[in-house]
């Protein structure tokens, strides 16, 4: 026997969050609205994106001055944009479109084609000799390495060899700020925040 | 402690506040309400202290915005009892073929509040007392009438099917609660055809 009753309490709650006659929730167009909105009024601290690339998901994040940090899949994304949070700011939104100029740079660079990169660059994370050897970093050519001695000589320190490291190391813009042209002086490749695979693959790259 | 991303407050509440926003304003307005809300939810976000209730943070600021946008329509939304039976979301005719938001969008503000608030952003009534300006019993008396209302004005399709195959005198009127208007059959004894 077919018993129809006016729908119950739990029915009409459930059809409610159920988004009933077609009414899908536009939440897409309302993010890409409120990331133009954040943007216009200086909400937006930090926009990112991810790309796709031979070493990996790399994740773009930019600061209105440029961009603030690269991260390679084993660094764990979340944990990234958490600490980002923590840096620079909470006010973070993915923002595609804000980073397709460097998404665009970067594909060049891993198709051969580019081989300087022109974008602005926030090194705000780096601070003290780290920031120092982050700018002599971008002095080394593409294609070509340098020892992290030598680096170590041209930040003004020539003693700080292992400082040199620990700052590639912690480079927040890895590939774009090139720590992977610094090798050891005994020729091996030295160790990579992306793994010496993802370092390996970069240097062949610009070898080719 | 920091706050995480912006972004994961967006992916864990956009939708609950969205769907809020509609309860409140109806499909058109609620997309404004729902920018309006997390443009000044990210504008405070550095200073919400780590231990807020986030959703219902957020709650607050789209019964705020929702307030508001009522305001501008030059129609009183104020959270009383004293409300016209009429909607103030417009003059939506309720008719069989009507959907569950259209029926929402007709009751008066305090009750489609006290619903949107409890069932659909899950707030304790002490709570949605607080933002409807009543006591939590009040406010749990407000939804009960809100939703007593919609299972007479919310015919289901199963329900709509159902009574075009049967003709039995069942009754849907409202025993209680505001009325819907009387351009609104809130029963259907035959198929819609006739």
């Amino acid at each position: 026997m077919m018993t129809t009753s006016a729908p119950d309490d739990r029915q009409i709650v459930a059809d409610l969050l159920a988004d009933p006659a077609g009414s899908d929730l536009p939440l897409e167009h309302l993010h890409d609205e409120l990331v133009t909105r954040a943007a216009g009024t200086d909400l937006l601290d930090v926009s990112y994106r991810t790309v796709d690339s031979p070493v990996g998901s790399l994740l773009l994040a930019t600061t209105p001055a440029g961009l603030v940090r690269v991260a390679f899949e084993r660094e764990d994304h979340d944990a990234v944009l958490a600490q980002l949070a923590a840096d620079v700011s909470p006010r973070i939104l993915r923002a595609p479109a804000r980073l397709d100029d460097a998404a665009r740079q970067l594909d060049e660079y891993f198709a051969g084609a580019r081989h300087r990169f022109d974008l602005p660059v926030d090194l705000q994370l780096a601070h003290g000799f780290r920031r120092t050897v982050l700018d002599h970093l971008r002095d080394i050519a593409y294609g070509t390495t340098a020892s992290y001695a030598t680096v170590a000589a041209a930040s003004g320190s020539p003693a700080a060899v292992r400082a040199v490291g620990s700052a590639c190391a912690h480079n927040p813009v890895p590939v774009v700020v090139p720590c992977h042209r610094v090798v050891r002086s005994d020729g091996s490749i030295g160790q990579y925040l992306g793994g010496t695979d993802a370092k390996q693959t970069l240097l062949d790259l610009e070898a080719a | 402690m920091t706050p995480p991303p912006f972004e994961q407050v967006l992916a864990e509440h956009g939708p609950t506040v969205l769907r809020v926003c509609r309860a409140l304003l109806g499909p058109i307005d609620a997309d404004d309400a729902w920018s309006e809300t997390f443009l000044s939810a990210l504008e405070a976000y550095p200073r919400l202290r780590p231990d807020s209730n986030v959703r219902g943070w957020l709650v607050t600021i789209a019964h705020r915005k929702a307030i508001d946008q009522l305001r501008m329509r030059g129609r009183a939304p104020i959270p009383t009892d004293d409300l016209p039976e009429r909607s103030t979301v417009g003059d939506l005719a309720i008719d069989p073929d009507t959907d569950l938001w259209d029926a929402l969008a007709a009751l008066p503000f305090k009750q489609r509040g006290a619903v949107a608030y409890h069932h659909l952003a899950g707030l304790p009534y002490a709570e949605v007392g607080e933002l409807l300006d009543s006591s939590a019993a009040a406010a749990r008396r407000a939804a009960s009438d809100g939703l007593a209302t919609l299972r007479t004005t919310y015919p289901t399709r199963s329900a709509t099917a159902a009574r075009t195959t049967r003709t039995t005198g069942r009754t849907t009127q409202p025993t209680t609660g505001p009325r819907p208007p009387a351009t609104g059959p809130t029963r259907t004894t035959t198929g819609r055809s006739s």
